[in-house]
């Protein structure tokens, strides 16, 4: 098994902006020596690299410009922001295995000035799953706002409307106080009321702007490396304790709305599910989370999954403050992809980082042992429990 | 043609290469906060350097500035030239292309570059020339031309502000009907219709039954299971032999929603989509309309039709019923 195998000794991300000025090859070189400055090792110590299959810096290229030597592994993950919690995933089986010690994780985008997630599959569509997107586009149903508003409709029928269209106003709510005391988050200092939130723009379906997460630009890098090795860091190491990943049953990239039920998430119940056996802890063991808010509604569903509530009742915790800081879990500390940044939720795994680490700018008032962060979900996603080094 | 008449066409249309397309036109207004906040409005970039005069005073730009991309926008003709095109160099490029039979056009790209901010108050002059014409190429729309017109900006100093490169294609239409739409219609902008699927082996039938006004639900014929959206494997029993039945459309909403943004030109807005669950058992996603979506209700009974919802596209729709 996997659990405390490997360890997270470097977090690094560069700012987040609407327009970087520069390549994504550069801006994920300067997160990566962030992460190696953090860990306090040398590029030479990389032997293994992982990234999205979606990102447009080549593991080469990046290792010649940060100038890490030999390299034993490398591989990619699928599915956009689902690959988030996967590039753990992979490294960790990468190091358990004996494949290669040492792992960067990254992910860099100029996701605001280059191309825009918020256009959808309207434009030219390359991809080997054209036909797929086939059955929406002519309907209009091409965004991924639009997708997760189909979820969403279909959850507040049977959750009751009312309650959840609170609870989505509360993700965002809490997240964006979390990304307006956080100085690295595009929304610092940005706080926003309920007459703000209600006056924004309709996007779709319940879905308002602030319930839809930023585009940025930016990256975000992590590195990985043996437990052993992990101690003689700088800031020592964050244990993986377990990381799930999954593509349930029946699953379509986005569009799964022929499951028996869609409002609910399959894919992460499974992933938590693994992440939880590999680990042997709880939900109550779960100290904080970052969890993935491409769109505020998401939050709630994988809250379910992971069994901070029970199905169709999440927006109760949520309402109890369960996302605040003094609540039960606080959850996007760093202001999440709502507030923060769209990194794809690689930031968030440097959040989560921090968490266990005891270091976030918006740190919870109580011993953090274990911290939940999880990737995109709609398509094939995961998550990663985090804890203290035994 | 034959070589010989290939060779005459070729003569007469290299010989606009490099003329002046007309004189330089100066633009009707010189560039104005007005147009400036209807552009920036019209197009959702309401940036504060473009439509706050106090704030953009305030950042490194000193003052208002135009949108770059309006830079064509200056010294563009008004609406009487939607009448009465202009008989500019081009135009007249453009009958020799259509009297050889080259009627179809297709603006194919452009691309821009800036060198300067635009503040109110600053003239814009469009000096444009043809600039180059391809060898013939065989494109998807048929044989043609690319003709690529260098349009420079200047100010009122005659500094050059940016400069933009137009590219279209003038073809022989690839099949006669795509002529007859061509050359009636190479002036005015087309209506955009809906963004269509991709056709490969395993959908191309569905799309061509809801040419003809069908849905059709793919069927095992082994185990006779139902499937929606069509996969060329059964994954019941893993036969790959299958047929397909005619849904009624009869259905019920299963979940909806509804687009107010981004509008994606095709489209009408608010687009109402549902999940419709069909009477036959499987789902099928399309649009809901001529209903008020703030009225609409999960496990609202609906009909279907397959109706031509734009020039080119058949498409199911439902109705409450
Ligand atoms: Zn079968």
């Amino acid at each position: 098994m996997v659990k405390d195998k490997a360890a997270i000794v470097g977090i690094g991300n560069t700012e987040f902006s609407k327009n970087s000025g520069r390549s994504e090859l550069q801006l994920t070189c300067e997160a990566v020596r962030a992460a190696l400055d953090d860990a306090g090792l040398k590029p030479s110590d990389v032997d293994g690299m992982t990234t999205f299959t979606m990102d447009s810096t080549d593991e080469i290229e990046l290792a010649r410009a940060v100038g890490i030597g030999d390299i034993t592994f490398y591989s990619r993950v699928p599915h956009g922001g689902g690959a988030a919690t996967g590039l753990i995933h992979q490294a960790v089986m990468a190091i358990a295995s004996g494949m290669c010690e040492t792992v960067v994780c990254y992910r860099g985008l100029n996701g605001r000035s280059g191309h825009r997630f918020s256009e959808g599959v309207s434009g030219n569509i390359i991809t080997a799953d054209a036909m797929h997107w086939g059955w929406y586009m002519p309907s209009g149903l091409m965004t991924p706002a639009s997708w997760v508003a189909m979820y969403t409709q279909r959850y507040m029928h049977l959750a009751g409307e009312d309650k959840v269209k609170e609870a989505l106003f509360e993700v965002a709510y809490t997240t964006r106080q979390h990304g307006a005391t956080n100085p690295a988050a595009m929304f610092y200092d940005h706080p926003f009321d309920r007459a703000e939130y209600d006056a924004q723009k309709k996007i779709v379906g319940p879905l308002k702007l602030y319930d839809c997460c930023l585009e940025s630009d930016g990256a975000s890098a992590v590195i990985i490396t043996r437990a052993d090795k992990a101690r003689a860091c700088k800031h020592g190491g964050v244990a993986i304790k377990g990381v799930g990943q999954s593509a349930a049953k029946n699953m379509e990239s986005m569009t799964s709305f022929y499951r028996d039920e869609i409002a609910a998430i399959p894919s992460m119940d499974v992933a938590a599910k693994e992440a939880y056996k590999q680990s042997g802890l709880t939900p109550d063991d779960i100290d904080a989370a970052v969890i993935y808010d491409a769109f505020t509604p998401i939050v709630l569903w994988q809250l379910e999954s992971w069994g901070f509530a029970d199905p169709l009742k999440s927006a109760d915790f949520v309402l109890e403050g369960g996302l605040r800081l003094d609540g039960r879990l606080p959850t996007n500390t760093h202001g999440g992809q709502l507030s923060e940044a769209y990194i794809h939720g690689v930031n968030g795994i440097v959040e989560a980082t921090r968490l266990v680490r005891g270091t976030s700018k918006n740190q919870p008032d109580k011993e953090i042992n274990h911290a939940l962060v999880t990737s995109g979900v709609g398509v094939p996603t995961g998550g990663a429990l985090l804890g203290k080094m035994d | 043609m034959t070589p010989e008449e290939t060779k005459a066409f070729e003569e007469k249309i290299h010989a606009f290469v490099g003329r002046e397309n007309g004189p330089p036109k100066r633009g009707n207004d010189d560039v104005n906060e007005a147009m400036i906040r209807h552009w920036a409005e019209v197009m959702g970039d309401e940036l504060g350097t473009y439509t706050d005069a106090e704030y953009a005073a305030g950042t490194g730009k000193g003052g208002l500035i135009a949108p770059p991309a309006m830079l064509q926008a200056w010294s563009m003709e008004g609406y009487p030239m939607a009448e009465n095109p202009a008989q500019d160099i081009q135009r007249q490029l453009h009958n020799v292309f259509d009297a050889h039979g080259f009627t179809g056009v297709l603006g194919t790209n452009t691309s821009t570059e800036f060198f300067r901010d635009l503040k109110p108050g600053d003239q814009v002059t469009a000096h444009c020339i043809i600039d180059t014409i391809s060898e013939q190429k065989a494109t998807g729309r048929g044989i043609g031309y690319f003709i690529e017109t260098l349009t420079t900006y200047t100010d009122q100093n005659g500094e050059e502000v940016g400069k933009q490169v137009f590219r279209v294609l003038k073809f022989i239409p690839a099949d006669s009907n795509d002529a007859a739409d061509s050359s009636t219609e190479d002036d005015s902008p087309s209506v955009p219709t809906r963004i269509t699927s991709p056709r490969g082996h395993d959908n191309s039938w569905w799309w061509k039954a809801c040419d003809e006004g069908k849905i059709l639900i793919q069927r095992c014929t082994s185990c006779q299971t139902l499937r929606h959206p069509p996969r060329p494997m059964c994954g019941e029993c893993q036969s790959i032999e299958w047929d397909s039945i005619e849904s009624t459309l009869d259905g019920e909403v299963y979940s909806f929603t509804t687009l107010h943004y981004p509008k994606i030109p095709g489209y009408q807005y608010p687009n109402t989509v549902g999940v419709i669950q069909l009477s036959e058992g499987t789902r099928l996603v399309a649009n809901i309309v001529d209903i008020d979506y703030e009225t609409i209700k999960i496990g609202m009974k609906v009909k279907g039709s397959v109706e031509q919802v734009d020039e080119k596209t058949m498409l199911p729709v439902f109705r409450p019923e």
